[in-house]
Order: C-alpha cells, then structure tokens, then sequence
C-alpha cells in the first residue's frame, strides 16, 4: 500500500484519456487533455517528495536538514505554461469552427465536410 | 457498437500496464531514491552563496536555468500571435 | 451579470488582489512565488472586473495597443539583461561571474540580475492573460460568418 499515491495518479490520467476518447463534443475533448496533464504534472512533482522534508527555502546555513527536492518543481513551470497556451490556442480554434459550420460535434463536422468536399 | 468495444479494449489494456508499473516504483517518499541525485544537492547547499538569495527554484529558474525561461517566454508569445492570426482573419 | 452585489464587492476587493499579486511578485526571491504565479494574480484582478461589469465597460479594461506594448516591453527587458551580461565581460545571462553587486541574502534588493528578471517574466505573464482573454470572449450581438 506504498504506493497507492502512484496508483490514484494513474487512475486520474486514465479518467482523462476516457474522456477524450468517448465524448463527442469539442469542449469536453479539451477539458479531458487538461485533465491529463494535470495528472502528469502531479505525478512528476509527487516524486521529488522526501517524508518529514520541508520546503526548499534555506533560511539557516544547516544542510542537515531534510529538503524536499527543488528540481522537479522548477522543470514543472514550464510545463504548466505550455499546457496554458496549448489550451488557449484550441479554444480558439473551436470557436473559429464553431462560426463557421454552426456545431460542436465532431461527428457532425466531419459528415459536412465530406459532403462540400 | 464496433467502436465502442475498440476503445474499452484500449482503456484496459493500457490502464493493466500504468497499474503495474505503479506497483514496481520505488517507495514514495523514500529519502533513498535514485530520484535525489548530487545534482538537487549541489543546487540546495551553494545558493545562498553563489545567487545570495533564500529561495532555491527561483535561483534555478532564474539563475542556474535562465536560458530555459527564455524559451518559456517565447512559448507564450507564439501562442498569442497564433490565437490573434486565427481569430482576426 | 449586472448584480449589485456582485459589483459593490468586486470594486472593494480589486485593489487588494493587485497588491497580493505585485508582493509574490517582489518578493518571489525570498519565498514561494515567483514571476508565473505573481503575473497571473494580476490578470485575473483585471479579468474579474471584465466578468462582474460586462465586456462593453471601457473603464478599468486594458486596451490592446498598451498591452501589446507591455508584453513587448518585458521580452526585450529580458534579453537586454542578458546582453548586459556580454557588455561586462562575461557570458550571456550570467549573475556573479559578470560582477552584478550581490547584496545581503534576506532583503528584496539581492541577489543581482534575480528581480529585474522576475519583474519582467511577471509583466509578461499578466499581459499575456489579458490578451488571450478578450479575444476569446466577444460583444453581444456580434456576429461575423
């Protein structure tokens, strides 16, 4: 029962990858990839975590004392900036397609675009 | 119906792999891991004199790693003049 | 969204979100924080007078030729410091080895390059919200096909 944290960060990915893969609707697709990456992120912080460790602001000259590992959390920002802009530029790409065809499933647009084809 | 069994195929198979990867990882929280190498080590113990400043993932972000966050920078001014070519068209 | 309620609050609590955003901004060197998280505090300040007032509300909006003179600002404020390493005779970017004065660690003027660098990401962070904001969300009544 070690590793039960893993284990839930897994099912959250899981739950994530469900929805982009059944549901029809443009909105809903984008929601589930943030779901995903919210997993990955937690997962990649999860595993810099040492027990009875304190934040890594080192305020008294004692390397002693346990720190929690600083290098995960910083290559994290990054990532997390990138899936901001990956969402922003999908929502506006919906909203372009949503203007122009008048619908938000996918299956819908697909079938009119074979049709004008 | 074809399509649906596809992908509750896929979401099993794949959910059978993550789940036993999970159980062979090292131990949560364990100060032993292979995760806590000498180079978290070299960060936490020389900031405070070689950057002179308390918080150690902004010296990396910042000082150690500066050039990444220049990259970060240009992540987001693309993406805003990707968003203002679609829209504006 | 045109409550009484919801636009009395929004007015008492915008300056206070401004000043929590620029302090984890200034102090991000000092604790948790930084130039990502500061940034964002501020947009959303200006974002939640556009959600509580309507769109059409010219007052408090940020109005797009300023901000694209922000986000510019900070990107050029960025790679200009960094040339000011190369000026000094040093590498690109670099903080001790450049001979930037490096102060006491503890108050907010230390640590050399650190908080020019993190008040310009935190610049360009914020206007960088904003703009993805107003562009998504449009007028009433507008409609171009």
């Amino acid at each position: 029962m070690d590793n039960l944290f893993y284990a839930m960060i897994f099912i959250i990915f899981l739950t994530g990858f469900w929805i982009m893969l059944r549901q029809s609707n443009l909105i809903k697709k984008i929601i589930g990839m943030n779901i995903m990456e919210s997993a990955i992120f937690l997962f990649l912080v999860a595993m810099g975590y040492v027990k009875e460790g304190s934040a890594p602001i080192a305020t008294e000259a004692n390397p002693g004392l346990a720190y929690v590992n600083p290098l995960p959390s910083a290559l994290v920002l990054t990532g997390i900036v990138v899936s901001v802009s990956v969402t922003a530029f999908a929502l506006g790409l919906t909203v372009r397609l949503y203007k122009h065809y008048g619908t938000m499933d996918v299956d819908e647009i697909t079938r009119m675009r074979s049709e004008e084809l | 119906m074809m399509r649906v069994a596809l992908e509750v195929v896929t979401l099993v198979v794949i959910g059978v792999l993550l789940l036993m990867v999970a159980q062979e990882m090292p131990s949560f929280g364990d100060p032993t891991n292979p995760v806590h190498n000498e180079v978290s080590r070299y960060y936490i113990e020389n900031t405070e004199e070689e950057a002179g400043v308390q918080n150690v993932v902004a010296a990396i972000i910042t000082d150690y790693r500066g050039f990444d966050t220049l990259g970060e920078l240009t992540v987001l001014l693309t993406a805003i003049a990707g968003l203002l070519a679609v829209l504006r068209s | 969204m045109s409550d009484i309620i919801v636009r009395v609050v929004t007015r008492l609590m915008i300056p206070y979100l401004q000043l929590y955003g620029l302090y984890i901004i200034l102090y991000g060197h000092n604790s948790p924080g930084g130039g990502f998280a500061g940034g964002t505090v501020i947009a959303s300040s200006l974002i939640l007078y556009v959600l509580a007032f309507g769109i059409d509300d010219e007052d408090l909006r940020l109005s797009p030729s300023v901000a694209r003179i922000i986000e510019s600002c900070g990107a050029l404020a960025y790679v200009g410091i960094g040339l000011g390493g190369i000026l000094l005779g040093a590498n690109f970017l670099s903080n001790k080895a450049a001979g930037f004065p490096l102060g006491i660690p503890g108050r907010v003027f230390s640590g050399g390059t650190i908080v020019l660098l993190t008040v310009s990401i935190g610049l360009k962070v914020a206007s960088t919200m904003i703009t993805l904001f107003t562009n998504i969300a449009e007028k009433e009544g507008e409609d171009e096909s």
